[in-house]
């Protein structure tokens, strides 16, 4: 039973534009039973601050090849990417580096 | 870029760049469709970054293609131009990807000393310098390409010939715009698709001098995309994001997005992708072809054409002959030898009466090259395009009409002689 956690999500590069224009979101994640990891939080945000076309930022499992995910400002590659698991006051950054969108 | 300018520039640096540039901003609004309000705020949001730079700057908004003169077409005879007491400062700066700020210029010689720390702060121009007519007119341009693909080529056309000419007006010598090494890779594969193949080398190698006097250089094209990002990130170089012509297009709207998601995809399941690409790019040389050292260049991309209109043999040659074939020609008197269309003689029956516009669409692909050409075809008319630009296709064409009128009494280097003095 993994507690709620907060983490700060961060949109850079474009990708703000999904949603709503907002850079920053403090977001709290609700307590659940398997400990909370990317591939939960992208389906959480996907189904919570995504406001349009889902398919600009998501693509199946992960995100879109060409945005960038940082954990606490270091690439999610060293850190399991999909699979790592989430820390209290983490703070996610995706950036985008397409050319639109 | 420009923060790694300034790095390089600052004082403590251990090898310090000897230039002073200045940065361009070119303002796309009115191509993306954006409200006056949207551009306003983004203008600002760059003023101030750009000040806070604080190297001289330039605004210019796309609306000014229209009132560029038909010069920046032309390719200058003569080297870079004469330094000036102080020394030149040039630069000139593109727009890319998140529209971050791109610096570019150097100068040739190295400034004296005390000239190195010579600053020009350039005044913000107050009141907009282009008109909503003109507004209107580069919407109607835009409007009037049906493909984002040919869209977005125009639009860096435009953008090209834009900072071209600032960075003439303003007496600068070379250009540096900011494309990553992605960016290329990206670039690469588009452009084969889209039919410049010829032109792969200017297009994405690091210096590209086919504007004569301008010379454009990419210092960041070995850095990949994630490593700017990174950087960015992690010094906190502050970025202003504007909305480019693609931005939320679907993936497959254009040659140039889906190439991008192509490569992109490719490069997370194999990650040396793009610099195998990259690397294949540097390959390329620039060997001019044999038998045209200096022919003629494409109006609008002013690489040197890659056009063999003799040789009909090929599927081009064949496919431009089919194109040309019913349109009218200016009419040559009966003694001239030479037909006007080098693979297709015209009928004997040349009516006058054939559809001027066509006529003269047809003189404007000639002078393209293909990639051009290709684009270029999805204009209905020639009207909505900007005066410079129809300006110097009228003046070419007539040019090579008036020279192909006293072919024969040419004396050609090292040709037969003189003929027919009659």
């Amino acid at each position: 039973m993994a507690a709620p956690l907060s983490v700060e999500v961060e949109f850079g590069g474009g990708a703000e534009l999904l949603f709503d224009g907002v850079k920053k979101h403090q977001v709290t994640l609700p307590g659940q039973e398997e400990p909370w990891d990317i591939r939960n939080l992208l389906v959480w945000i996907k189904k919570n601050l995504l406001k349009e076309r889902p398919e600009l930022f998501i693509q199946g499992d992960s995100v879109r090849p060409g945005i960038l995910v940082l954990v606490n400002d270091a690439d999610w590659e060293l850190l399991g990417e999909l699979d790592y698991q989430l820390q209290d006051q983490d703070n996610i950054l995706f950036i985008s580096t397409l050319h639109g969108g | 870029m420009v923060w790694q300018v300034l790095e390089g520039l600052s004082r403590d640096s251990a090898k310090r760049l000897r230039f002073v540039p200045g940065i361009v901003y070119v303002d796309e609004g009115a191509a993306c469709g954006r409200s006056p309000e949207d551009r306003a705020k983004t203008l600002s949001e760059a003023r101030l970054v750009l000040e806070a730079v604080g190297f001289p700057h330039h605004e210019v908004a796309l609306e000014e293609v229209f009132s560029l003169p038909p010069s920046v077409l032309r390719r200058p005879a003569q080297g870079p131009a004469e330094t000036q007491a102080q020394g030149d400062y040039k630069a000139a700066v593109d727009t890319f990807l998140q529209q971050q700020l791109v610096l570019g210029a150097q100068d040739s010689l190295p400034p004296a000393p005390g000239e190195g720390q010579l600053h020009h702060p350039q005044g913000l121009p107050g009141p907009q310098s282009w008109t909503a007519a003109q507004t209107q007119a580069l919407c109607r341009l835009f409007e009037s390409v049906k493909t984002l693909t040919a869209r977005e080529e125009l639009l860096q056309t435009l953008r090209t010939h834009l900072i071209l000419h600032v960075a003439r007006a303003h007496g600068y010598s070379k250009v540096m715009t900011g494309e990553s090494c992605t960016r290329l890779a990206i670039r690469l594969l588009t452009n084969l698709a889209l039919g410049r193949g010829a032109f792969l080398a200017w297009d994405t190698g690091f210096c590209d001098e086919r504007h004569g006097d301008v010379v454009v250089v990419r210092p960041m094209r070995e850095h990949t995309l994630k490593e700017v990002a990174f950087y960015n990130r992690l010094f906190a170089v502050p970025s202003v994001f504007t909305p480019a012509i693609d931005t939320k297009a679907p993936e497959k709207a254009s040659i140039h997005r889906l190439v991008e998601a192509f490569l992109l995809r490719l490069q997370a399941q194999f990650p040396s992708t793009v610099s195998t690409v990259y690397r294949t790019s540097e390959k390329l040389t620039k060997a001019p072809r044999e038998g045209c050292a200096s022919g003629p260049r494409c109006l609008l991309c002013m690489c040197t054409l890659d056009i063999d209109a003799a040789d009909s043999a090929t599927a081009f040659g064949a496919q431009s002959c089919s194109h040309l074939s019913p349109m009218q020609l200016p009419p040559l008197p009966a003694e001239a030898g030479t037909p006007p269309t080098p693979c297709c003689p015209p009928g004997p029956g040349r009516a006058q009466g054939a559809d001027e516009r066509q006529d003269a669409q047809a003189h404007f692909l000639e002078q393209l090259c293909y990639g051009c050409r290709v684009n270029m075809k999805e204009l209905a008319s020639l009207d909505p395009l900007p005066p410079y630009i129809q300006a110097e296709a009228q003046l070419r064409s007539q040019r090579a009409w008036v020279r192909r009128e006293i072919q024969e009494f040419l004396i050609e280097d090292g040709g037969d002689g003189e003929d027919g003095q009659s």
